[in-house]
């Protein structure tokens, strides 16, 4: 299996060309500016309690700043992981790269891992950047490293999930628009079952929880590990890997 | 090296290749030669095991394309006809990549990245970006990155197409000196190409192989005579029946295009010369030869001959096969 080249070379360009600067300046942007105004609002809310220590009794800086932190990065996350893994097929095929590259002596599945692995470094970097945001909070007050540490597990299964259906997406078109607007789609479905399972109740309510990509977040930055949460996210990037894969070979059959 | 077998290529309803078999001896350069949408490119598509065939087999080197297709791709270098290179990747950069993907040990990857720049003269620009290129390095960086592991078969799609004239020459001449130690299929319209470069070539119109072989073979067995063109001025009927009158003359007619104003075509017995005896028989007559040449017979002829002749056959109105 030789994707050691081929995750050298996506990762490689996702940093000549402007796409890993632009996603890293943006997102440290929207995040900074969300990390801002949660410690700010702690900070308020810290100073009222002062003068009134019943109130500060609850109050706890993981649960108040890292927690809605985490949740708000998410929600980056759904808007720019869809920009990330758009190109990786999609690119090739409409320049006919993918001409060479599927016929190069590498198996698909090594295109595939490379290529997968390159996005997924490139988010790891990204949510690695974030650490300085709990170094700031643990300079000024006494800062839990539990849930800070499953907080970004948390958040690493999770893009691993977002990254693997974009993959899937992008695997599917040409046309880096559709391939994003379909991943963004997918997620953003899988995100907002969860709303409707309160109302839903019973067994459908349980399975819309359970669906819920957003849902299986939440423990994690509470400091919970649940094998139930892990394996919900591995399982979805295995079967998001999995159709790529099929599709990939598709292609070979349709000619 | 290369045997193909009754391949056979559907794309939904259209048939792109019917029923096509040839074979490349190891070491030849052979020219794929037909009109554009002929066929050619799916033909080599599928023998670099980019697509399957619908039925039919191909081997390179022994091996199935389809069934071992790893084995025939770590034995071939490929060069699509639209040049598909990464255009954010600088050039030295990027054949390393492709050296490490076809498996070139780290220890030889610099020296043969080097060694392949310089033959195919992009050296001096491999620090620039491929997508700031020129269409000439653009389809010389296409032809290292399709050399740089030393394959034993080259499958080139119009390696030449959209350079200018000097930029040919240098792409030509390049693929000459791969000649021998690489079995090398390549494709293209442009005949004179063929005739410089090829030992064999493959004509293939419509998806069909109408002829093949080496091409003086093809040349003989299209045009077995050898024709000369003369213009004399004298009355049309009696000098066409005294050069009918030499030994070995075949036919005589006026040539085409004109209406019997002493231009003729000669066409004698393959090997003979007819000329010195229109000569003399001129002089005799006490006509005036204005003008005496033998006509080489090219691949050109030989390849609108078969291409226009299958139009014909098919009845259709003759769209220029040269275009």
């Amino acid at each position: 299996m030789r994707i050691w080249p081929i995750f050298k070379k996506e990762l490689r360009l996702y940093f000549t060309s402007p796409v890993a600067w632009v996603v890293f300046t943006i997102f440290l942007l929207i995040g900074g500016y969300f990390f801002y105004s949660i410690f700010a609002f702690f900070t308020l809310a810290s100073m009222q309690s002062a003068m009134n220590p019943a109130m500060g009794r609850d109050l706890n800086v993981t649960d108040s700043v890292m927690r809605p932190l985490f949740s708000n990065i998410s929600v980056i996350l759904l808007l720019l992981l869809p920009l990330v893994t758009m190109r990786l097929f999609a690119e090739e095929r409409r320049s006919g790269t993918i001409e060479l590259l599927l016929t190069y002596p590498v198996r698909d599945g090594a295109v595939l891992a490379g290529k997968y692995l390159s996005a997924l470094a490139l988010y790891a970097i990204m949510i690695g950047l974030t650490v300085l945001y709990p170094g700031i909070v643990m300079y000024f007050a006494r800062l839990e490293w539990g849930p800070v540490l499953t907080g970004y597990l948390g958040l690493l299964l999770m893009g691993a999930t977002f990254i693997a259906v974009g993959v899937f997406a992008s695997s599917l078109t040409e046309n880096q628009i559709v391939a994003s607007i379909t991943t963004f789609g997918v997620l953003l479905i899988f995100w907002i079952l969860g709303w409707s399972a309160d109302y839903a109740g019973g067994t459908t309510g349980k399975v819309l929880q359970f669906l819920s990509i957003l849902e299986h977040n939440e423990s994690f930055a509470k400091g919970v590990l649940d094998t139930k949460d892990i394996l919900y996210y591995l399982n979805f990037t295995v079967l998001a890997l999995f159709l790529t894969l099929r599709s990939l070979e598709a292609r070979r059959w349709k000619g | 090296m290369i045997e193909v077998e009754h391949l056979t290529k559907n794309y939904g309803l259209v048939t792109a290749i019917r029923d096509v078999s040839f074979s490349v001896a190891a070491g030849q350069i052979v020219g794929f030669l037909g009109p554009n949408g002929a066929g050619k490119s799916t033909a080599m598509r599928i023998l670099a095991c980019f697509m399957p065939a619908s039925s039919g087999t191909a081997r390179v080197a022994g091996h199935d394309v389809f069934r071992e297709s790893m084995e025939v791709r770590r034995r071939i270098g490929y060069l699509p006809e639209s040049v598909p290179l990464y255009t954010d990747m600088r050039v030295a950069p990027y054949l390393d990549f492709v050296a490490e993907v076809k498996g070139v040990p780290r220890a030889e990857r610099r020296r043969k990245v080097a060694d392949v720049m310089d033959r195919c003269l992009v050296a001096e620009v491999q620090n620039r970006l491929i997508g700031k290129l020129s269409k000439g390095y653009r389809q010389r960086v296409g032809l290292a990155q399709a050399i740089v592991s030393d394959p034993e078969v080259l499958i080139l799609d119009e390696p030449t197409i959209g350079l200018d004239p000097k930029q040919i020459t240098e792409i030509r001449s390049l693929i000459k000196s791969l000649a021998g130690q690489h079995t090398v299929i390549l494709s293209t319209h442009i005949l004179p190409e063929v005739s410089i470069l090829c030992d064999a070539v493959i004509i293939i119109n419509k998806g069909a192989i109408v002829a093949q072989g080496p091409i003086e073979a093809l040349v003989e067995q299209f045009f077995p005579t050898a024709r000369v063109e003369v213009e004399i001025v004298g009355p049309p009927p009696a000098v066409r029946d005294r050069i009918r009158a030499i030994p070995g003359v075949l036919s005589v007619q006026d040539q085409a295009g004109t209406n019997g104003d002493g231009r003729y075509v000669v066409e004698a017995a393959r090997g003979r010369d007819v000329r010195a005896e229109i000569f003399q028989m001129a002089a005799q007559q006490r006509w005036d030869l204005l003008e005496l040449k033998r006509v080489g017979m090219t691949l050109e002829e030989v390849f609108i001959r078969v291409v226009a002749g299958e139009e014909a056959a098919a009845g259709e109105a003759g769209e220029n096969p040269r275009s």
